[in-house]
């Protein structure tokens, strides 16, 4: 071979990482140390010697087996395991919709990792954190004006927490006004994230889900049906995870409010639709936020997250406490909330996500944000027609609408030309490097597909990955095999998964399955 | 187009991408994608935000400039505990977290994102060598949601709405629990004894609709609960469960719950290589033995170990999806989403540098400078110890006989670059002492504490 060796092939030649890793325990040499510590002084050890009677009864006897490894070894393990790890930063990561999988600002990274960050206690001198309260307090008054808000609680960790915090104020209010007991129902609809109907029923509401109609929109003639006096609230998503914007969402809100209700606008789906449109605007009481999500603060493999809850006046006195307080131009932590559904998560909130959020905003400002918006729904909607184009792939629902900045599609008709299920297809994507999601069940709209492409990727990239899709599809046709024996190109082949739902099989934990599993 | 700036952050904000993607979906603006918004529901205008710093290096300085006010406990002497406490954090950990195929990773599959599932596969493992039980979960938020969620678990398991709760709580954590659960359950507290439990109070407490004895330890003033056998025996003559708040940090060198009787067993995990992050660095973990009737009314996600078509390989999976609420809506278990999967890394990587040595260690150390403070500290001229229980890591002193008040004392220390500790309801404070905290620092505390006792 000699040059000329450009162009490359049009599909990559991806291999994710494959160290064949052992578990972490089975690395282990008895002796070997990862980092030594702080040993007490003599003047210490003297006076829990002093303490012995009380302590000896409840020292351990056997010590925890935990692995033994040189600090190298750490590394190198923990490194493996990290390149075995598909991260946004290294794939076109349209594929696992609902997500929001954008960019994360590397300059982001570097504010954050100051001491005067990470090492600040929550409970200091209020004189020596006015630095980071203000970044709170500002973060609040952007959200606030993003929302339309009268105020802000930056305190839970996620989107899921954020909810939580929101259904708990409703109860609170309605409890506050005598007709806790009467109004037991909350309505939401079954392309809301689930968690809506979940944290409703933990807080000990009845759950009435709404369907989609005809045209995949929520019905309103079901919600006429639904509500009564027994009503506390309607918990939404507009869009909903179809990407269809819900035009009668104005509707939706006065129907419950002239019910008594409360009306709380799950915002996870706002990328689309920031400097556009405003929970105020459609009468919302409660909206939330997933800073992970709409304002780039990295997923962090499933967490910490960050979720701010929006409320309209009325809602206020309920906030979980503590509030940051601006008074005469310092920055105050204020617990004297007497109607406050009180703590709902550790102090303030998710600090270096509210700093990561605060710098995202601050580099774009509204028009920014608009753009930003505008760009996820061009984005999609680009996609969505290169996507139609590929053989067997629909979206469902609202035929010939433009979406915002979503779309759930369906391989219903591939799967019922080749038998190829979307789970076959996703697996197979991940062979290119690509991630693909599902999402989440029921799964009304048949063999699903959620792509979001936000305004993070480049034209030629989702081009990139409608062609991947395109070559998957095509090969469900012609040699289907390849695709349902996938993954071929990971870390690992294709996993079963029998032994995970029997208790008598499962493993949780390495010892676990030691003791389930005797080695001869 | 709103805005004519080309954003590092937005690559088809490109004039002429645009163009072409317009052209291509048949749009003439970007306009037709929101036709189906109605004029009224629509911003008018731009919001009403702050100018934006485009430049990075503007955006660098404006941030910085703001975090630059604070002062970090670097740069004091810091006694602070009370939920939030000043570990330190080995560099291998930042190093594995900071990785951006680990930090920027959301909920890929066990294919492409093996690495995630084998790394806290290998944190719940860990952890439960430590608390000596078979199952813990992938973290949830904070140890008061593993509280909130234990308690409610015991409530399910038992079909009972009692919880009896016998030591001193953090009252947020309290807080948080109490409006948890209140749909469901019923609270009563038993006020402790000099630190730990009142066993008899105890004993008339607990009854038929008891589901769960709550006990915390360290409790939030540290103090250990030694009579843990007697009450897990209380709990379970009349049916209930023993639900145990702690703090994983010293089970190297302390007999972790489930050895005295514990039947679940939850609490945080940031003193395990997490930064203090102004309180925002939290994860929580809830531990059972490996029993179906426990396992199955966990909400988080459990990962579990699997084979795959290739001998010897590792896969792993999710345990009981049917059990979450991704899976059933309202009818899973409470309900689950995006909680603290990187600081369950970052434990891991902390339990796995640190070894059983380590952790036995950090224990004795963690033990004896307590026990070295709290003698100082009750050697001051009219300060007293709270009560006589043997501590972890806090203990609380009365200022009832001392010349200031505890917030007075507090205010006067910080003068000189001591935070002292968390002022306390009834004239106290409460102290922390972490292995980062040397006898020497004890001293200053101590001298410092005296001298500005005496001026006044």
């Amino acid at each position: 071979m000699a040059l000329p060796v450009a162009p490359k092939p049009v599909l990559r030649r991806f291999h994710q990482a494959r160290w064949d890793e052992k578990i972490i325990f089975e690395l282990s040499t008895p002796g070997e140390r990862g980092i030594l510590v702080q040993q007490s002084e003599p003047a210490a050890t003297e006076a829990l010697a002093l303490r012995e009677d009380r302590l000896a009864p409840l020292r351990r006897t056997a010590a925890p087996v935990l692995p033994e490894l040189a600090q190298m070894r750490v590394v190198r393990h923990y490194l493996r395991l990290s390149q075995e790890n598909l991260g946004a930063d290294f794939n076109i990561d349209i594929g696992q919709g609902t997500c929001t999988m954008k960019y994360s600002p590397k300059i982001n990274e570097t504010l954050i990792g100051t001491p005067k960050l990470m090492d600040l206690h929550p409970l200091q001198d209020e004189a020596s954190i006015q630095g980071v309260l203000e970044i709170f307090w500002r973060m609040e008054q952007l959200l606030a004006e993003i929302s339309g808000m009268a105020r802000v609680s930056l305190q839970t960790q996620g989107g899921s927490a954020a909810i939580w915090a929101n259904i708990a104020m409703i109860r609170a209010y309605h409890e506050s006004n005598g007709d806790g007991q009467v109004r037991d129902e909350v309505i939401t609809t079954i392309f809301s994230h689930p968690s809506n109907a979940a944290c409703a029923k933990a807080a000990g509401y009845k759950v009435i889900t709404l369907m989609p109609d005809a045209d995949g929109y929520p019905d309103i003639d079901a919600l006429r049906a639904a509500v009564s006096p027994r009503t506390a609230a309607l918990m939404i998503t507009n869009p909903e995870d179809t990407g269809i914007y819900n035009a009668k969402i104005r509707e939706f809100v006065d129907i419950v409010h002239e019910a008594g209700g409360l009306a709380a606008y799950d915002q996870a789906n706002a990328n689309g639709i920031l400097g556009i449109t405003r929970a105020s605007d459609a009468g919302f009481d409660l909206c939330h936020f997933n800073l992970h999500k709409t304002f780039s603060t990295p997923h962090a493999s499933g967490g910490p997250g960050a979720g701010a809850s929006c409320v309209s006046e009325k809602l206020v006195p309920f906030l979980p406490g503590p509030t940051i307080d601006k008074v005469a131009e310092k920055f105050v932590i204020n617990r004297d909330h007497p109607q406050s559904v009180g703590v709902v998560a550790p102090f303030y909130g998710v600090a270096p996500n509210v700093v990561r959020a605060y710098a995202w905003i601050m580099a774009l400002g509204a028009d920014g944000l608009r753009q930003a918006a505008e760009t996820a729904v061009l984005n999609n909607n680009y996609l969505l027609a290169k996507v139609l184009e590929i053989p067997g792939a629909s979206a469902p629902y609202a035929e010939g609408k433009r979406r915002i900045e979503q779309v759930r599609y369906s391989w219903q008709e591939l799967f019922e030309d080749t038998g190829v299920s979307s789970e076959e297809i996703g697996i197979r994507m991940s062979d290119f490097g690509m991630h693909y999601w599902t999402s989440h069940h029921p799964y009304l709209v048949p063999q699903p597909f959620t792509l979001e492409p936000t305004e993070s990727y480049s034209k030629a990239e989702i081009d990139e990955y409608v062609a991947v899709l395109a070559h998957v599809a095509g090969e469900a046709r012609s040699n289907p095999e390849i695709v349902r024996t996938a993954p071929h190109n990971q870390t690992v082949h294709h996993i079963h998964h029998d032994d995970l739902d029997d208790p008598a099989r499962w493993a949780i934990s390495w010892r676990a399955y030691q003791r389930k599993y005797p080695s001869n | 187009m709103s805005n004519q700036v080309t954003h590092p952050y937005i690559p088809n904000s490109v004039p002429a991408v645009r163009e072409q993607m317009l052209a291509a979906v048949g749009a003439a603006d970007i306009e037709e994608f929101y036709a189906d918004i109605p004029a009224s529901l629509r911003v008018q205008g731009s919001l009403n935000l702050p100018a934006p710093f485009l430049a990075e290096a503007e955006l660098e300085r404006h941030v910085s400039s703001l975090l630059n006010k604070n002062t970090s406990t670097r740069e004091t002497l810091s006694f602070l505990g009370a939920g939030t406490y000043n570990h330190y954090v080995p560099a291998v950990v930042d190093e594995v977290i900071s990785r951006s195929e680990f930090l920027t990773a959301y909920a890929g599959e066990p294919y492409e994102d093996h690495g995630r599932f084998q790394a806290l596969f290998e944190y719940q493992s860990m952890m439960a060598e430590l608390l000596n039980m078979d199952v813990v979960n992938v973290p949830t938020y904070d140890g008061m949601q593993a509280a909130a969620t234990a308690l409610a678990m015991a409530g399910r398991i038992t079909g009972r709405r009692g919880i009896v709760l016998v030591s001193d709580a953090n009252p947020d954590a309290l807080s948080k629990v109490s409006d948890y659960v209140r749909s469901f359950m019923d609270l009563s507290i038993v006020p402790s004894i000099n630190g730990t439990a009142d066993l008899q109070a105890a004993a008339l407490a607990i009854g038929a609709d008891t589901a769960a004895l709550w006990i915390q330890t360290p409790s939030f003033h540290g103090a250990l609960e030694d009579q843990g056998e007697q009450l897990a025996r209380l709990a379970h003559d009349a049916g209930a469960l023993v639900v145990v708040g702690t703090d994983p940090i010293a089970y190297g060198a302390l007999a972790p719950p489930a050895d005295w009787g514990a039947d679940i067993v939850c609490g945080d995990i940031q003193s395990l290589g997490i930064h203090q992050w102004f309180g925002g660095g939290r994860g929580g973990f809830i531990a059972v033995h490996d029993d179906p009737t426990f396992v199955l009314e966990m909400p988080s996600r459990l990962f579990g170990l699997e084979s795959t078509d290739v001998e010897g390989e590792y896969g792993f999976g999710d345990v009981a999806w049917d059990r979450t609420s991704f899976a059933l809506r309202e009818e899973g278990k409470e309900w689950v989403g995006t909680a603290a999967a990187l600081w369950g890394i970052a434990a891991g990587v902390y339990l796995a540098s640190m070894g059983p040595t380590g952790m036995a260690e950090l224990g004795e150390t963690l033990l004896a400078r307590t026990a070295y403070a709290a003698q100082k500290l009750a050697g001051v001229d009219g300060v007293q110890l709270c009560d006589s229980a043997l501590h972890l890591r806090e203990f609380a002193i009365d200022f009832s006989n001392a010349a200031l008040s505890s917030t007075e004392a507090v205010a006067a220390l910080r003068v000189r670059g001591i935070e002292p500790g968390v002022v306390l309801p009834g004239n106290c404070l409460l102290v922390c002492v972490t292995e980062q905290i040397t006898a020497a620092d004890i001293d200053t505390l101590a001298a410092t504490l005296t001298a500005v006792l005496k001026e006044n």
